[in-house]
Formats: C-alpha cells, sequence, structure tokens
C-alpha cells in the first residue's frame, strides 16, 4: 500500500478531524443505546422478579413503596405480595454497608406472622471462595435464617451473642448479612408489619 | 511475515499478557475463574479487533497531533457498545464483569496496538494482528483462570470435580500473581525451547 499523505495538523484540520470523530461516535452510540434500553430494562425486571418470585410466598398482585431506612441514610424498597386479596408477604429490599469490600443489597421475605420466609443476595462482591458463600447458589449457610422469627431469633453471629453461625472464615460477609436482614426487619417492624 | 505468522503471534512469541506484558489490571482482577477470563478475553478481542479495523481504515484522515484522542474516542465507544450489550443479552455475566469492562479503555493493549501496529499497517495487516493479538489476551486470561479455578474453588468452568474448598489463596489476589507469575515462567521456558 502506498503511503498517504496525512493531513497538517493545522488547527482547523485537526478540529474537523476530532469533530468528525466525535459526532459519528456518539451518533453510533446512541443508536446502541436505543436498541439495549428495552433489553436492559427487561433484564434489571426479571432479575427482580425473580427474587421477589424467591423470597415470598406465591402471590398475584403487588404493592411497592420506598421508606426511609431506620438506622441507615438510604431508602429500602417494600414489596407487599397478595394473593386473592389478602397479604402474603413483604418483601424488603435492603442493604448493608460492611461487606468486606464494601455494600451489597439483599432481598428478604417476610410472612405476616413476621418470620422470615426466605432471602435472597440481588448483588455482592464478597470474596470469591469465601464471602460469596452468603449466596445460595454457592452455599446452603443463608437458608438458616428461613422459617426464623427475628423477635426470638438474634440476627447477629455467634460471636457477637447472636443466634447466626458465621460462615468459616468469613465473619465479615456474614455480619454483614445479618446487619442487612436486621436493617430489613427494624424498619419492616416500624412500618407496622407486626401484627 | 506473512499473515499466518501475524496471526499467531500473539499466542506464544508475542502473547500480550506472558511476553508483552500489557494490560495486567483486567488479567489479575477478573481471572477468579475460567469463564470470566473468557468473557473478559473476548469482549477485549472484539475492542481491539473494531478498534485496529477503525483505526487503520482512518488513518490517513487523522492528523499526527490528534491521533492519540481520536483513537481513545474509538476505543471508548466501541467499549460502551460492549458494555451496552452485555448488560441486555448478557446479564449474568456484566454482573461479573462490569466493574472491569470500562477498564477496556485504558488497557495499554488497545491502544498499543492502534498506535503501534494499525496507524503504520495496512487493512488485513491491522484486522488479522487486531484478532491474533486479541484471541492471545482470551487464552493468556483463560488459562489464568482455569488453573486459578482448579487450584482454588475445585472446579473448571463452574463444573465442580473437587467439593468443598480449595487453596483460597489462589482466588484472592496473591493467587493471581503467584498464578501468573508461574505462567510466565513456564511461557519463556517454552519460548526459549522453540
Amino acid at each position: 500500500m502506498s503511503k498517504q499523505k496525512k493531513p497538517e495538523s493545522t488547527f482547523p484540520n485537526m478540529v474537523i478531524a476530532l469533530l468528525l470523530v466525535t459526532m459519528i461516535a456518539g451518533l453510533a452510540l446512541g443508536g446502541v443505546y436505543v436498541v439495549t434500553k428495552e433489553p436492559i430494562a427487561a433484564a434489571k425486571r426479571a432479575k427482580l422478579e425473580n427474587a421477589l418470585g424467591k423470597v415470598l410466598p406465591e402471590f398475584d398482585t403487588l404493592k411497592n413503596k420506598k421508606v426511609p431506612a431506620v438506622n441507615g441514610n438510604d431508602s429500602l424498597a417494600f414489596y407487599t405480595g397478595y394473593r386473592n386479596g389478602s397479604e402474603v408477604g413483604t418483601a424488603v429490599k435492603t442493604y448493608t454497608e460492611k461487606g468486606y469490600d464494601g455494600r451489597f443489597d439483599i432481598m428478604v421475605g417476610f410472612t405476616p406472622d413476621n418470620r422470615i420466609e426466605n432471602t435472597a443476595v440481588l448483588n455482592h462482591t464478597e470474596t470469591p471462595g469465601l464471602g460469596d458463600k452468603i449466596e445460595k447458589s454457592k452455599s446452603d449457610w443463608s437458608k438458616q435464617f428461613n422459617g426464623k422469627n427475628p423477635e426470638q431469633f438474634q440476627l447477629k453471629v455467634k460471636k457477637d451473642g447472636g443466634d447466626v453461625d458465621a460462615i468459616t472464615a468469613a465473619t465479615i460477609s456474614s455480619r454483614a448479612f445479618c446487619d442487612a436482614t436486621k436493617r430489613a426487619y427494624e424498619t419492616y417492624e416500624k412500618e407496622g408489619g407486626v401484627k | 511475515m506473512n499473515q499466518w505468522q501475524n496471526f499467531t503471534k500473539g499466542f506464544i512469541k508475542d502473547n500480550p499478557v506472558f511476553v508483552l506484558m500489557l494490560g495486567l489490571c483486567p488479567v489479575l482482577g477478573v481471572t477468579t475463574s475460567a469463564i470470566n477470563g473468557l468473557g473478559m478475553g473476548l469482549a477485549t478481542t472484539f475492542v481491539l479487533l473494531m478498534s485496529n479495523t477503525v483505526v487503520t481504515l482512518i488513518k490517513s484522515l487523522i492528523p499526527v497531533k490528534v491521533r492519540i484522542p481520536s483513537f481513545i474516542v474509538i476505543i471508548a465507544s466501541f467499549v460502551t457498545i460492549v458494555e451496552l450489550v452485555m448488560q441486555a443479552f448478557l446479564p449474568t455475566l456484566f454482573e461479573q464483569l462490569g466493574l472491569f469492562i470500562p477498564l477496556i479503555v485504558v488497557n495499554c493493549l488497545v491502544l498499543g496496538r492502534a498506535e503501534a501496529f494499525a496507524s503504520k499497517n495496512d487493512f488485513i495487516s491491522s484486522v488479522i494482528d487486531g484478532l491474533g493479538m486479541g484471541l492471545g489476551f482470551t487464552f493468556a486470561l483463560t488459562l489464568l483462570g482455569a488453573v486459578r479455578e482448579i487450584l482454588g474453588s475445585g472446579a473448571i468452568f463452574g463444573w465442580e470435580f473437587v467439593t468443598g474448598d480449595g487453596m483460597l489463596v489462589f482466588v484472592l489476589a496473591p493467587g493471581a500473581f503467584i498464578g501468573l507469575g508461574y505462567l510466565i515462567a513456564i511461557m519463556n521456558k517454552f519460548n526459549k525451547a522453540s
């Protein structure tokens, strides 16, 4: 291929070149954004619905609201599920900032008789092989919360005087999980969840 | 150098990770499992291939003094495209790699190939170079990911053959350095012999 002469690096040439490059890039990105917008929203919805399906008993309608957390500066999302008009449970999307690598979000489902139905981890950056055992796909650890009433079941690891068995070598992640669950329960209680 | 050599140099002779040692941040960060390494490698391959292609096409239109900003805009655009597409169609993989995808922009391998190869060579060579280097990068990431997953979690591509914990240090950050160090040593031995 013959060597083509490049445009001189004069001011107008540089401005025109950069303008063209950024304009074409901007148009291309706009196009991709429009195409992927709907699938991205659908994927996020599917993830939320999947988590709700796990932590709540079967439901047909859903009401949601946002409630400020009792101890913490973010708000928690409440999803109350109904079947044939009667309440089957409330899922609370809660968080902790005490994870080994910072914040993570979990979903905790409460039944109207004040028990934890189930929990689901929404996102986390805990250490693979250690802290990631908070996920159900990695270990059965978080199943110990199921069916427990937080009034009797202290949401603290045994080392801190609670009732939760910590994950071996991942006490910090276990503590963080308890912290998130506790935040969900206290906020739920304050909102009149206990009848 | 014929095109076949141009393509295969990325695997052994000029492997971006084991020999050129470019773009080590994602190499060390994401390779906790083979599938993560493969996903990250393929994402980088796509960006590398596309940026090499575009850079070689427009190299005669860009004034020399603004070539680096132009390359960065091109690379960043393709990275954003990968990010959006992955988020839309591969949400589970995106959750694992999400943090590292935007970092492909500053991966010196991509800019390095654009500047050192694509802006100086013809179209066919640049495309082949991008593909070869990208697949070499993918090969290295998958290999390191597989080693760490086998030793650290007793599994390969998510299929567990040893139940319970492995040598956890290999899943953690130090394991990335140890694993990479040994792989580089083995690669060097192999390169010297041939």
